[in-house]
C-alpha cells in the first residue's frame, strides 16, 4: 500500500491505495464520487474523462498513484457555489444527453475543448469530442450544447 | 394553469442530478459490507467442461467463495425461461452457469465471489478449467446444413423451430400472373447494442426478515421480479424487491433476465452479504444480447404497370446458443407482421427458420425484427423501380396504402391505425428539392464523383402490446401498463408508473400529461418509476412503448382522481355533481364561478375526511391498468444523401433528413433527441458496426478497439421534421418514437449507396458498407 495525496475539486485527499488501483477507482471507490463513470476496459469510451491539471485524461487509463501531488477536477467539482458551469447549462438547455451515462466525460471533454479551441467550428467540436462515445444522442446536440457553451464565453 | 404542456418542448428535470455527478447507477450504489462477484468464463465457444478446479482461487486471501454450475443446479436454481412461445419450438435449458458444456465465447462456467473487484478477478484467473473443445457452428447459414456441429442434443439439426405467416396459395398465383419478378439476397448482419453503461446488479439478502433487494440494470423491473422468483430462484415474490435506478441507456439490451443477476442473488442469500457485479465492456460485447443476424431470400412479383402484386421471403434467423427472454419473438411477430411496409401489397408469405449456433444469445435490440423487415422491403422496392425503369419515389408513390385505407389490415395478421403515408412523403420532398438533386448529380458524375440519395418510406409497430392480440401470437404475457396516481393531502401528487426510464425522460413528459390532465403546475407531480417496491405490477419500457401504453395509464389514473375529486368538490359546495365543473385546477358551480374549491382543497378534504358525502371512501389514489387494442403505427420519410469515394471505398454522409410521423407529441425536444439518436444507430448499421465470429466461434469484434461504433466525427447533423396523425389506440394518440431513427435510416443509407454506385452497374452490396466492401464491389469496374 502507498500514502498518496490528490487535490481533488480543490480540497486535498491522503488515501492508503494498492499500487494498482486506478484513478476511476479511487475517485469512485476511495473518495466516493461516482460521477465519473467507468464504460469500457479499453479507454475508448470517454465516460471516465476527468480533468488533470486542467488537462483532459481518462482516469482508467492512470493509476491513483501516478497523479500524486497533482490536481484532479471531476464533474462534482466543476458548478461553483450551486451555479452550473456554462456547459453543464448549455448541455442542460440543448438536451445534450438523454441516458446520462456519458455525459460527465463528455461534459469535461468539451471544457477542455473549448479551453484549447475557443470558437471551434463544428467539424473542429466533432473532431475534439472523438474520444467520447455517446450511444443516445447522436452527437446532434452534443455539438449545439458545445456550441451554446463557446458563445457564452 | 395556463399554458398546456402537451407539447411544449419542457427542459428536463432529470438533467441537473446527470450533468452534475449526482445521479445514481447500480455500480453508484454503496452498501457496507459488499462482496463482488467476477464470473469465469469459457474462452471457447463449445467445449465440454469435464472439471473445474477451483482450489487456488479459494485460497486466495479475500476469497469467499466458488460456485460452479453443478453447485447452483444441486441448490435447486432452476434455468432462465423464454417469454414467447412459437409451436413446436425446442427451449433447451439455460442454465445461469453452464453445467456440462459451454456453448458460446464467453458463456459462465463458474462465478468467484470476493471481498474487492480486484481480488474477484484475480482469483477468476486461477480457476482451473479443464475444457475438452467440440465442433463449432457460429453461422446460422451453415448451422443448417447436415452434419453441422449440434449446439443442443435436443435439436440435432439446429433448428429452434420453423413459422410462416401468410396466404402462401395466393402468393403463389400472384408469381404465377406477374410480369416481371424481383429476386434479391439479403445478409443483415449481427449487432452489439453497447448501452454506454455495462450492464450491473447488487443484490442484498436481508436474514433478519427474509427479504432481498436487487439493484439492476434492468428495463422492466418487475418482469426480473417475476421471473427471478417465480422460475430461476423460487424466492417467494413479495420477498424480492427489485429497483433499477438511474440506467445508462438499453436499446432492448436491459430487457432481459441474463445470468449474472441470478447468480449475484442466489450468491446474496447463500452467503447473507451484498454481492455486486458490474460487466467489464469485453463481458458485455460478449455476453448482452446481440442484435440482428438474418439470411434472407427475397422475391417481389409486379405487373407490367409498377405494381406490387405479391412478396414472398425465406429467412433464417440466429438464436444463438440459448434462447433469450424475447428472441423467438424478433425475427416472427415483431418482423414477418411488417413485410407488408407502406405498401399495398396483396399477397405475403413469408418462411422463418430460426437456429441454434454457438454464438452469444440474439434477442430485441432497437428496433427488433422491424429493422430487418424495413431494411428488406426498402431495399426491394428500390430494386423494383430500378428494374421497371420508374424513378423510386414514383414507384413508391403507386404503391402506398392511401390515406383513406385506414384501418388497414395487411396480408400479415397487422392492422395499420392510421396513417399518411404520401403526406410524410411530400413534406420530406418539401424540405428536399428533388428534382434539383437529381440535376446536380448528373453533373458530379460528370466529374467522376459518385453521389447518391437514398429514401425509405417506412412503417413500423410501437406499443407492445394488446394483450389478447399477443397471447393469441404467442406471448406469455400480455404487454398492458400500470399507473397509480397519488394524490397527497396538500394537493401534490406522485405518480407511480411501470414504465421505466433509461434515457426517454419519462420523470419529465410523464409529468407533462399527468400535470395537464389534473391542471395543477408541473412541479406538483412527482414521477417514480424502476421500484418494484413503489410501483404497481408494470411491464416496463421496450418497444416504443411507453408513449402509446405508459402514459396511456397515467391519463386513466388522472380521470379517475377528477371523477372522485368532482364527488367530493360537489359535496363541499353543495351542489348537484352534474352541475360541477374543473376548470383551471377550480372546481365550480356552473353559473356561479364565485364558489368553488382549488385541487388542494378537495385533496385535503379526501384525507381529513370528516365532510365527505356518503359513501364515498376518504383518500385520492387511483391505479389504472392500460391494455391497448392495437398497436399503433408509427411511419415517415427518411432521406440521405451520401458520396462514395471512388478510390477508397469511403462513404460519406453528406445529409440526413427524416420526416416522422409519431402521431401526437408530449415533448418535440425529447422526441427530436430520440430520432437523432436512433438515426445515429441506424446508419451506423448501414456503414460501419458488425459483430463478427470467425469459424471457432470467436468474436472477433470483442471491444471498441475492433467493432466500430460511430463517434462525433463520423456523423452528420440530422434534420428533424414531422406530420401529425393520431393514432386511434389510445386516448392520447401517442404512436411511439424509441425506435423509428434506426428502423428507418438503414435502408435509407443503403439505398444512396446503391444510388451513388449504379452508373457502374451495382446493384446491391450486403452490410455494413464498409470502405472494403465498397472497394471490393469496384474493382475491375
Amino acid at each position: 500500500m502507498s500514502s498518496i495525496t490528490i487535490q481533488v475539486n480543490g480540497l486535498a485527499e491522503t488515501r492508503e491505495v494498492e499500487p494498482r488501483m486506478l484513478l476511476v477507482h479511487f475517485l469512485r471507490d476511495a473518495l466516493g464520487l461516482t460521477g465519473t463513470h467507468v464504460g469500457c476496459d479499453t479507454s475508448q469510451c470517454g465516460a471516465c474523462t476527468v480533468l488533470l491539471d486542467g488537462r483532459s485524461v481518462k482516469s482508467c487509463s492512470l493509476f491513483a498513484v501516478q497523479v500524486e501531488g497533482r490536481s484532479v477536477t471531476t464533474i462534482e467539482g466543476l458548478a461553483k457555489e450551486g451555479k452550473l458551469h456554462p456547459m453543464q447549462q448549455a448541455f442542460w438547455d440543448q438536451h445534450g444527453l438523454q441516458c446520462g451515462f456519458c455525459t460527465p466525460g463528455m461534459i469535461l471533454s468539451a471544457c477542455e475543448l473549448l479551453a484549447r479551441n475557443a470558437n471551434p467550428s463544428e467539424a473542429e467540436i466533432r473532431a475534439g469530442l472523438e474520444g467520447n462515445y455517446c450511444r443516445c444522442t447522436g452527437y446532434n446536440n452534443i455539438v449545439k450544447a458545445v456550441q451554446q457553451a463557446a458563445g457564452a464565453r | 394553469m395556463a399554458e398546456k404542456l402537451f407539447g411544449a418542448s419542457i427542459k428536463r428535470r432529470e438533467d441537473p442530478r446527470l450533468i452534475t455527478g449526482k445521479g445514481q447507477f447500480v455500480d453508484d450504489v454503496r452498501l457496507p459490507g459488499t462482496l463482488h462477484a467476477a464470473f469465469v468464463r469459457s474462452p471457447h465457444a463449445h467445449a465440454r467442461i469435464r472439471s473445474i478446479d477451483a482450489g487456488a482461487a479459494k485460497k486466495l486471501k479475500g476469497v469467499v467463495a466458488v460456485y460452479t454450475g453443478k453447485e447452483l443446479v444441486a441448490s435447486g436454481v432452476k434455468p432462465i425461461p423464454v417469454g414467447w412461445l412459437i409451436p413446436n419450438m425446442k427451449v433447451p435449458a439455460h442454465h445461469p452457469l453452464a453445467v456440462d458444456r459451454a456453448r458460446y465465447m464467453g458463456d459462465a462456467v463458474a462465478v468467484v465471489i470476493a471481498d474487492s473487484p480486484y481480488v474477484a478477478r484475480d482469483a477468476a484467473e486461477l480457476v482451473e478449467v479443464d475444457y475438452e473443445p467440440l465442433p463449432v457452428v457460429a453461422d446460422p447459414a451453415k448451422a443448417v446444413q447436415r452434419g453441422a456441429p449440434a449446439v443442443h442434443d435436443e435439436a440435432g439439426d439446429n433448428v429452434c423451430f420453423k413459422w410462416q405467416l401468410g396466404d402462401k396459395a395466393a402468393t403463389d398465383k400472384a408469381f404465377a400472373g406477374a410480369a416481371k419478378v424481383v429476386k434479391q439476397s439479403f445478409r443483415n448482419h449481427r449487432l452489439i447494442p453497447n448501452a454506454i453503461e455495462p450492464r450491473a446488479s447488487l443484490a442484498s439478502a436481508n436474514p433478519g426478515t427474509g427479504e432481498t433487494t436487487l439493484w439492476v440494470t434492468t428495463q422492466n423491473p418487475h418482469v426480473h421480479r417475476l421471473i427471478m422468483a417465480a422460475f430461476v430462484l423460487g424466492i417467494p415474490e413479495h420477498k424480492l424487491r427489485v429497483i433499477s435506478p438511474d440506467v445508462g441507456g438499453g436499446f432492448g439490451s436491459k430487457i432481459f433476465i441474463y445470468p449474472e443477476e441470478c447468480v449475484v442473488t442466489w450468491a446474496s442469500r447463500a452467503l447473507s452479504r451484498p454481492v455486486k457485479w458490474t460487466a467489464e465492456r469485453r463481458e458485455s460485447f460478449l455476453t448482452d444480447a446481440h442484435g440482428r443476424d438474418h439470411y434472407s431470400d427475397a422475391e417481389m412479383a409486379l405487373s407490367a404497370d409498377g405494381r406490387i402484386l405479391a412478396l414472398r421471403v425465406n429467412t433464417i434467423a440466429n438464436m444463438g446458443a440459448y434462447l433469450s427472454l424475447f428472441a423467438p419473438a424478433i425475427p416472427t411477430y415483431l418482423y414477418g407482421t411488417l413485410l407488408a411496409g407502406a405498401y399495398q401489397t396483396p399477397a405475403i408469405h413469408v418462411d422463418v427458420t430460426a437456429v441454434f449456433t454457438h454464438t452469444t444469445p440474439v434477442d430485441a435490440y432497437r428496433g427488433a425484427g422491424r429493422p430487418e423487415a424495413c431494411y428488406l422491403i426498402e431495399r426491394m422496392v428500390d430494386l423494383a423501380a430500378g428494374e421497371l425503369g420508374i424513378d423510386p419515389i414514383e414507384f413508391r408513390r403507386k404503391n402506398f396504402i392511401g390515406k383513406d385505407k385506414f384501418p388497414y389490415q395487411t396480408p400479415v395478421a397487422v392492422m395499420y391505425d392510421s396513417g399518411n403515408y404520401q403526406g410524410a412523403l411530400d413534406k420530406a420532398l418539401e424540405a428536399f428539392d428533388y428534382p434539383a438533386f437529381r440535376k446536380e448529380q448528373e453533373q458530379t458524375r460528370k466529374k467522376g464523383r459518385y453521389v447518391g440519395v437514398g429514401f425509405s418510406t417506412y412503417v413500423e409497430a410501437c406499443g407492445l402490446a394488446p394483450s389478447q392480440v399477443a397471447g393469441a401470437l404467442g406471448a406469455q404475457a400480455g404487454l398492458y401498463e400500470s399507473a397509480t396516481v397519488r394524490v397527497h393531502p396538500t394537493g401534490k401528487v406522485t405518480v407511480f408508473t411501470g414504465s421505466h426510464s433509461h434515457g426517454q425522460g419519462h420523470e419529465t413528459t410523464f409529468a407533462q400529461v399527468a400535470a395537464d390532465e389534473l391542471q395543477i403546475p408541473m412541479e406538483d407531480v412527482e414521477i417514480v418509476h424502476g421500484d418494484t417496491g413503489q410501483v404497481p405490477f408494470g411491464m416496463g419500457t421496450y418497444g416504443s412503448r411507453s408513449g402509446p401504453v405508459g402514459t396511456a395509464a397515467i391519463y386513466m389514473g388522472t380521470q379517475k382522481i377528477k371523477e372522485k375529486a368532482k364527488k367530493i368538490a360537489a359535496h363541499l359546495l353543495e351542489a348537484s355533481e352534474a352541475d360541477v365543473v374543473y376548470e383551471g385546477g377550480k372546481f365550480s358551480v356552473k353559473g356561479s364561478p364565485g364558489r368553488s374549491k382549488t385541487f388542494g382543497d378537495v385533496a385535503l378534504m379526501a384525507y381529513l375526511a370528516h365532510n365527505m358525502p356518503k359513501n364515498l371512501e376518504p383518500g385520492l389514489e387511483a391505479i389504472s391498468f392500460f391494455d391497448p387494442g392495437n398497436f399503433v403505427f408509427p411511419f415517415g420519410t427518411h432521406i440521405c444523401v451520401v458520396e462514395v469515394m471512388r478510390d477508397t471505398g469511403q462513404v460519406k454522409v453528406l445529409r440526413y433528413l427524416a420526416v416522422d410521423d409519431l402521431g401526437r407529441v408530449i415533448n418535440p425536444m425529447i422526441v427530436d433527441g430520440m430520432v437523432h439518436g436512433g438515426v445515429a444507430q441506424g446508419v451506423s448499421q448501414a456503414l460501419w458496426e458488425h459483430a463478427e465470429y470467425d469459424e471457432n466461434g470467436q468474436l472477433i469484434t470483442g471491444s471498441f478497439m475492433n467493432y466500430a461504433m460511430p463517434h462525433a466525427d463520423d456523423l452528420p447533423s440530422v434534420q428533424v421534421d414531422r406530420t401529425e396523425t393520431p393514432s386511434p389506440v389510445n386516448p392520447l394518440g401517442i404512436k411511439g418514437a424509441g425506435e423509428t431513427g434506426t428502423i428507418a435510416s438503414t435502408p435509407a443509407v443503403a439505398n444512396a449507396v446503391m444510388d451513388a454506385l449504379s452508373p457502374l452497374g451495382i446493384k446491391h452490396i450486403d452490410m455494413p458498407l464498409t470502405p472494403g466492401r465498397i472497394w471490393e464491389a469496384l474493382r475491375g469496374r
